[in-house]
């Protein structure tokens, strides 16, 4: 069937065969999508385990520093992966062009899950990961903008938020498959086994779902709206020269990155990945349970991208945006204070008999004559929650080994696992921020789509969202964790909430902008 | 409106200077002067990424705002 034919008969459909069309559409694009954003989250997921087999892991917060770096790089790369893809997609269609996207991806997670460590060989470990790191990048920075125009061009006007909410799902989606899988693996190996190589089976999965949905796309149709347009010799030749060599498109990508992208961006990433690492990293909260954790208000808040893409609709996508972006920037703070607080320990009392205290020796696995020493403490509190402690110490043969004249200082970690009221506490706590994240990411398909015209839309919308999402969202882990560590060091009493001044930061400014600069309705909604 | 639209350019244009400056000053090249590899992936991806595309995005959009090309007749 050619796609005028395709074009033809979908325009005479009735509203109801529309309806069951674009439900195939969105299941096809959708599921590609989440496909993706499995994979993307997968290296974010595992950052830690990732940091101990891939990079010098001499100091651990280097290591995981060098990880963050590479999540970044990830994310930078993204907008060029918009621009490249974005172009195709402009010039030979929205269809093939993700269809390649979702191939490099799916690709690239599977051979991250088969690289030897560090160990093993060396310095080419890391240099690979990160190759195929910035593969990842490319490929998602292409094929979001395809998967939200694909499924804008098949929806009626004034049901596009509603439709193209679906996509916005998957982004939460993905994150929430990533950690079920971990959990699933983690839970069926030992610890051992999982340090070892069970950590590898989440990537190696990817290329099984990659194949179902490369399938599934493949049979799918051009957009009408694109094909009508290539139809009639209104597609763009240059759609990079269109987009940004053009002032009056290239004013409204500034306006779609300052006015909405880069405050959604930052509202996402603190929402459903700095909440994580807050709770991990500044917490101390036992690893699985933040899984867990954040698995339960993930599929909580998932919903709500639906019913706020579905409101956007009927009261305009701008307000409900901004009225996420609004809310967040004034709850963020006393949030994340009744975060910290909720697992104070100094405020509660240790049970009775509650400490227990173990000392253990290991050869050190480079100095056959000196041992590490691990001093292991258990404090149980009355409300049931737990605090486990490890200082792990150097010795030599004559005693302690003595660094510029003193002790080594022992390597320290802590886990925290909470009570059931505590970790039910923290869900609602975590859900409250995904309900921000509903708000502003739900409407945004459709608002970026209707932005631009159909001849240079995958360009246009892809770039603004990519810089919004990989540059301002994907640097927060990075600029937050500097912000607290400078805050804690300079001996501020709340250096826990300092990381939350990028986000707020970011998002007033986006606030701003979108309040006095962004119309309620687009100019392109009826192309 | 247009003339609020007009003012907040300065705004823009202004921030844009502060993000510049600060990133380069403060986190870019004390990042990429310590010696370390983790500082240095860090200070390049602020330096050459994050400080132009803000920055001079930022300085643009403002720009723009100024010259009055985000009146409401001109959108």
């Amino acid at each position: 069937m050619s796609n005028q034919q395709v074009e033809t008969s979908f325009e005479d459909m009735t509203e109801k065969q529309k309806n069951k069309t674009i439900w195939g559409v969105i299941t096809a694009s959708s599921l590609g999508t989440l496909i993706e954003w499995y994979d993307f989250y997968l290296f974010g997921s595992l950052a830690v385990v990732l940091a101990t087999k891939f990079f010098p892991s001499d100091n651990p917060t280097a290591a995981f520093l060098s990880t963050l770096a590479t999540f970044a790089a990830g994310f930078v790369v993204r907008p060029f992966g918009a621009l490249f893809f974005g172009r195709l997609g402009d010039i030979i269609g929205r269809k093939y062009t993700f269809l390649v996207t979702l191939l490099i991806m799916g690709f690239s997670t599977f051979l991250i899950g088969c690289i030897p460590g560090y160990e093993t060989i060396g310095f080419l470990a890391p240099v690979l990961v990160l190759i195929l790191r910035l593969l990842q990048g490319l490929a998602l920075g292409g094929e979001y903008g395809g998967a939200a125009t694909y499924v804008a061009e098949y929806a009626q006007p004034h049901r596009r938020g509603y439709w193209t909410s679906w996509i916005q799902t998957t982004a939460t989606a993905g994150l929430f498959i990533s950690l079920i899988i971990i959990l699933l693996t983690k839970s069926s190996l030992s610890a051992e086994q999982f340090d070892s190589w069970g950590w590898r089976v989440p990537f190696w999965i990817s290329i099984l779902m990659v194949g179902v949905s490369y399938v599934i796309r493949k049979n799918m149709k051009e957009s009408p709206l694109f094909a009508k347009a290539k139809k009639e010799g209104k597609t763009s030749t240059n759609p990079l020269k269109e987009s940004f060599g053009n002032k009056y498109n290239f004013k409204f990508v500034l306006l779609a990155l300052f006015g909405a992208a880069m405050g959604q961006g930052v509202i996402w990433y603190t929402g459903q990945f700095y909440s994580m690492s807050f709770l991990q990293k500044v917490m101390n909260v036992e690893s699985t349970q933040v899984d867990y954790l954040m698995a339960t208000a993930l599929l909580m808040g998932t919903p709500f991208f639906v019913f706020f893409g579905w409101l956007s609709d009927k009261v305009g996508r701008k307000a409900i945006m901004m009225t996420g972006m609004l809310i967040a920037i004034l709850a963020y703070r006393p949030i994340y204070d009744t975060m910290f607080k909720s697992v104070n320990l100094e405020s509660k009392t240790v049970a009775a008999n509650g400490i227990t205290e173990k000392r253990t020796a290991k050869i050190h696995k480079d100095i056959s004559t000196d041992s590490l020493v691990t001093f292991h403490k258990e404090t149980l509190y009355t409300d049931g929650t737990l605090m486990k402690k490890d200082s792990i110490v150097h010795w030599s043969a004559v005693g302690p080994v003595m660094k510029d004249g003193k002790a080594e200082e022992p390597k320290v970690t802590k886990s925290v696992t909470l009570n059931d009221n505590t970790r039910w506490y923290l869900v609602f706590l975590v859900f409250i921020q995904v309900i921000f994240v509903t708000m502003v990411y739900g409407p945004i398909a459709a608002f970026l789509v209707e932005m631009f015209p159909v001849r240079i839309r995958y360009t246009s919308m892809s770039l603004p969202y990519h810089i919004g999402n990989g540059v301002f969202g994907g640097l927060l882990p990075a600029v937050a964790t500097y912000l607290v560590t400078t805050g804690k060091d300079a001996g501020h009493a709340t250096w826990y909430l300092e990381g939350l001044w990028y986000p707020i930061g970011v998002a007033t400014v986006c606030l701003i902008i979108g309040l006095f600069y962004l119309k309620n309705k687009n100019n392109n909604i009826h192309d | 409106m247009d003339g609020l639209k007009k003012i907040l350019g300065i705004v823009w244009i202004l921030i844009a200077l502060a993000v510049a400056y600060f990133g380069i000053t403060i986190m870019g090249i004390p990042k990429l002067a310590s010696g370390k590899q983790e500082d240095l992936v860090f200070g390049i991806i602020i330096l050459f990424v994050l400080v132009p595309i803000v920055s001079g995005g930022m300085a643009i959009f403002g720009y723009y705002s100024l010259i009055g090309e985000y009146s409401d007749d001109k959108q």
